[in-house]
């Protein structure tokens, strides 16, 4: 199997600091690219008409970028039609279409939620199933509001897994975030509201909930989660202002039940994608935006600090396709 | 979420009516359901492009067995294959030769390593070794402390490793240091890192060279999509690994990565994570896990035990029956001692093909000891009582009930039980019995 690994762009993107943001994420998803691209240049490349070498050929790749089944054929769909409209006649086209579909996927407005009242802190909760870099990616984050100038605090809820308060507390020292947090083993809705008042009578402008990881599949640890987010609520109305649940750009299918399962237990606001730095192509957004609706706001380019970006669909499928 | 494999080849199945052999043309249709079954499970693409074909090549020209249907004969091919595939028998570690054993796992960030290394140190207490924890992610911020937290939980003692010392220096002076700490196998947590990342890589194979692993454990997430291939492959290429541990198996992952890391590195499985306690590490069946993947529990094994255990005789008598929608108590018990044999109803019932739109019959689910009582109770009952349940009064009832050692009650709810399932069965045979494919014939 064909090896996608392209050392001096990674390299070069972890030095150059002042390389533009689509340079960046063309960096980071140079993987992606000279796949995706790639292979369909190689195969649109001196033919005049699409047959069905080319559709097989197509979807192989599309299926291989994580996809999934029904966006994928989908997809096939729609260029099928298409050629039986006579609106693609050559193979050249074949990437415009698809570029567009894809861009339509995935290019969805953010989700309307409530916005912190003037002179309360806006209130984020982090959630995901376990690995996929929710700690990681607050200290990324809160680095991001601290370089706007924000007060950024920081609550420690996932009491569960060994260390991970300490985790989170390293984060904080990193990106001067204060850090508020009790022993393992306490209580996560205990935790968030202590967290809650103190983020208030200090007069933070971020505060950022870490909670430990779960699969989705857990009705009682969906619950907790469920009751954090009322505790949040009773103790400042309007909040969580922002619920973030974050995904493993490597992970197959299940992203789709993990993004369902979580939606309808607490309604997701935004989405982020980790982990975009490997081979993995993080296709599976594509069919996740299209199926659900839930748009994707960052992406997790690599593990320093500064390797949280903003996901915009536009770049996302040009810097796949250019 | 998904409509699982076995549903949809029967909606497949059945505009199949011809039986006999597999043909090119009818198992066509059934192909493309297990393909699509493989990809949405998240099995490599070329992996389920080879693997229909050699399904295809096995089951064109197969006699359809009698007690199967075609799509049961597929399924089964599938299975079959797919369980030769996983590895066909389980693989444990392989602790022999000279102590302190060496154990070493890799993977990605966020794959479970550290959890895993505290799961397989209470494994190997239970089976009387004295592990040794060896922190050697010294980039995760507070991983080290994670595993000693860990190690006090356990009562294992952790290397003291700090974030300044070099991985390899750290595995090296633990594996030094196990004579005096009494340990006889060492598990070294290395730090996640992506495959391709080239420095972090060749740190990796500096640890092996320098400890000599006995075992060198990939720890893969089930819900890995199409690049566990090659994630799997660039471990195995760069530290020739000797098994894998499938992590986050608790889920609702259909966990197609393991055929594809199984098939691209050939090491076996070894075990699986199935929660996030410390005990919650199993052996790995490769059996289970095909059935899994087609998204069909354990369906495939039943429809072989049907094969060798149902009695066909009287099977043909009760179908027969069942046409002419007559169903005593004594069909009923006819219909226990075939189910003693196979498992519980429950199963049973999910194996019946078309199942789907009888959900009540799910419902119907007598306890494996139950069934040993049911069967007391229609023993006590006279030959007419058998055959028509509408003579049993209360004074028959009492009657049996002592006869069978039970009481009213058990034989009211037994009757209940058959009532509900003679409504059951008998609207199954109005409705269409020719077209359900028959598990009697």
């Amino acid at each position: 199997m064909k090896l996608f690994g392209n050392k001096e762009n990674r390299e070069e993107g972890k030095n150059g600091k002042a390389s533009g943001l689509i340079e960046r994420l063309k960096q980071g998803l140079s993987k992606t690219r000279s796949g995706l691209a790639g292979k369909l240049d190689q195969l649109v490349f001196g033919k005049k008409q699409i047959d069905d070498a080319i559709l097989d050929e197509l979807e192989e790749i599309l299926f291989t970028a994580d996809l999934g089944v029904r966006t994928t054929q989908e997809l096939i769909d729609l260029v099928q039609s298409a050629v039986a409209r006579k609106e693609l006649n050559h193979p050249e086209k074949l990437k415009d279409i698809l570029k567009e579909n894809m861009r339509s996927f995935l290019h969805l407005p953010r989700i309307e939620h409530q916005r912190p009242k003037p002179g309360e802190p806006l209130i984020i909760m982090v959630i995901g199933v376990n690995g996929v870099g929710k700690t990681t990616t607050i200290g990324k984050a809160a680095h991001r509001f601290r370089n706007e100038g924000k007060k950024v605090m920081l609550i420690a809820a996932d009491t569960f897994r060994a260390a991970a308060v300490e985790q989170l507390t390293i984060w904080g020292e990193r990106v001067g975030a204060e850090v508020i947090k009790q022993d393992t083993g306490a209580d996560p809705s205990a935790v968030v509201f202590d967290g809650i008042s103190a983020a208030l009578s200090r007069k933070a402008d971020v505060v950022i909930i870490d909670t430990a990881g779960r699969l989705h599949t857990k009705v009682n640890l969906m619950e907790e989660l469920e009751k954090v987010r009322r505790v949040v609520n009773g103790r400042l109305d309007g909040a969580p202002h922002e619920i973030w649940l974050i995904l493993d750009a490597t992970t197959g299918q299940n992203a789709i039940s993990q993004a369902e399962l979580f939606h309808k237990a607490l309604g997701v606001t935004d989405i982020v994608l980790t982990k975009l730095d490997g081979t993995a192509k993080g296709g599976i957004v594509v069919g996740l935006c299209h199926q659900l609706g839930l748009p994707v706001r960052f992406i997790g380019i690599g593990e320093k600090m500064d390797d949280l970006r903003s996901f915009d669909a536009q770049e996302f499928v040009n810097a796949i396709f250019d | 979420m998904f409509e699982s494999l076995s549903e949809k080849l029967n909606t497949t199945f059945k505009k199949l009516t011809g039986r006999g052999r597999l043909s090119e043309e009818n198992i066509g249709e059934a192909l493309k359901e297990v393909r699509l079954a493989l990809l949405e499970a998240d099995v490599n693409y070329r992996i389920v492009k080879k693997l229909i074909e050699e399904i295809r090549r096995r089951a064109v020209g197969v006699d359809v067995l009698e007690s199967l249907t075609p799509g049961q004969q597929v399924i089964k091919i599938v299975n079959e294959e797919l369980t030769r595939l996983m590895g066909e028998t389980r693989a444990d570690l392989q602790l022999v030769g000279k102590t302190p054993f060496v154990l070493m796992l890799v993977g990605l960030q966020g794959s479970g390593k550290t959890t895993t290394a505290g799961k397989l140190a209470q494994h190997l207490q239970g089976q009387g070794r004295s592990p040794y924890l060896v922190p050697a992610d010294i980039y995760r911020p507070a991983a080290i402390e994670q595993l000693k937290k860990l190690g006090i939980q356990l009562d294992v003692p952790v290397y003291p490793g700090d974030s300044q010392t070099k991985p390899e220096a750290i595995c090296r002076d633990a594996l030094s240091r196990a004579g005096s700490v009494g340990a006889d196998v060492l598990i070294l947590d290395t730090a996640g890192r992506l495959h391709i990342d080239d420095a972090l890589m060749s740190e990796l194979e500096r640890i092996k060279e320098q400890t000599n692993p006995t075992e060198i454990l990939l720890v893969a997430d089930a819900m890995t999509g199409q690049d566990a291939v090659n994630m799997a492959e660039q471990f195995n290429r760069r530290l020739d690994i000797t098994g894998i541990i499938l992590s986050k198996m608790e889920g609702d992952a259909r966990g197609g990565a393991a055929l594809s890391i199984k098939e691209v590195t050939g090491k076996p499985i070894k075990f699986v994570g199935v929660g996030e306690k410390l005990d919650a590490i199993e052996p790995f069946f490769p059996d289970r896990m095909a059935s899994r993947i087609l998204g069909m529990g354990d369906v495939v094994s039943l429809i072989e035990k049907a094969q060798q255990e149902f009695d066909e005789k009287e099977a043909v008598k009760l179908e027969k029956r069942l046409r002419k929608r007559e169903f005593n108590l004594e069909d009923f018990q006819t219909h226990l001692k075939q189910m003693k044999k196979l498992g519980s109803l429950e199963q049973i019932v999910g194996m019946l093909p078309g199942i789907g739109q009888f959900k009540q019959l799910k419902k119907l689910k007598p306890d494996e000891k139950g069934l040993i009582r049911i069967e007391a109770i229609i023993n006590s009952m006279t030959v007419q009582e058998r055959q028509n349940h509408k003579i049993l009064n209360a004074s028959r009832r009492k009657r049996i009930a002592r006869g069978s050692g039970s009481n009213v009650q058990d034989v009211n709810r037994l009757l209940k039980n058959f009532i509900q399932t003679k409504k059951i069965v008998e609207n199954l045979a109005r409705k269409g019995y020719q077209n359900m494919p028959s598990i009697f014939h």
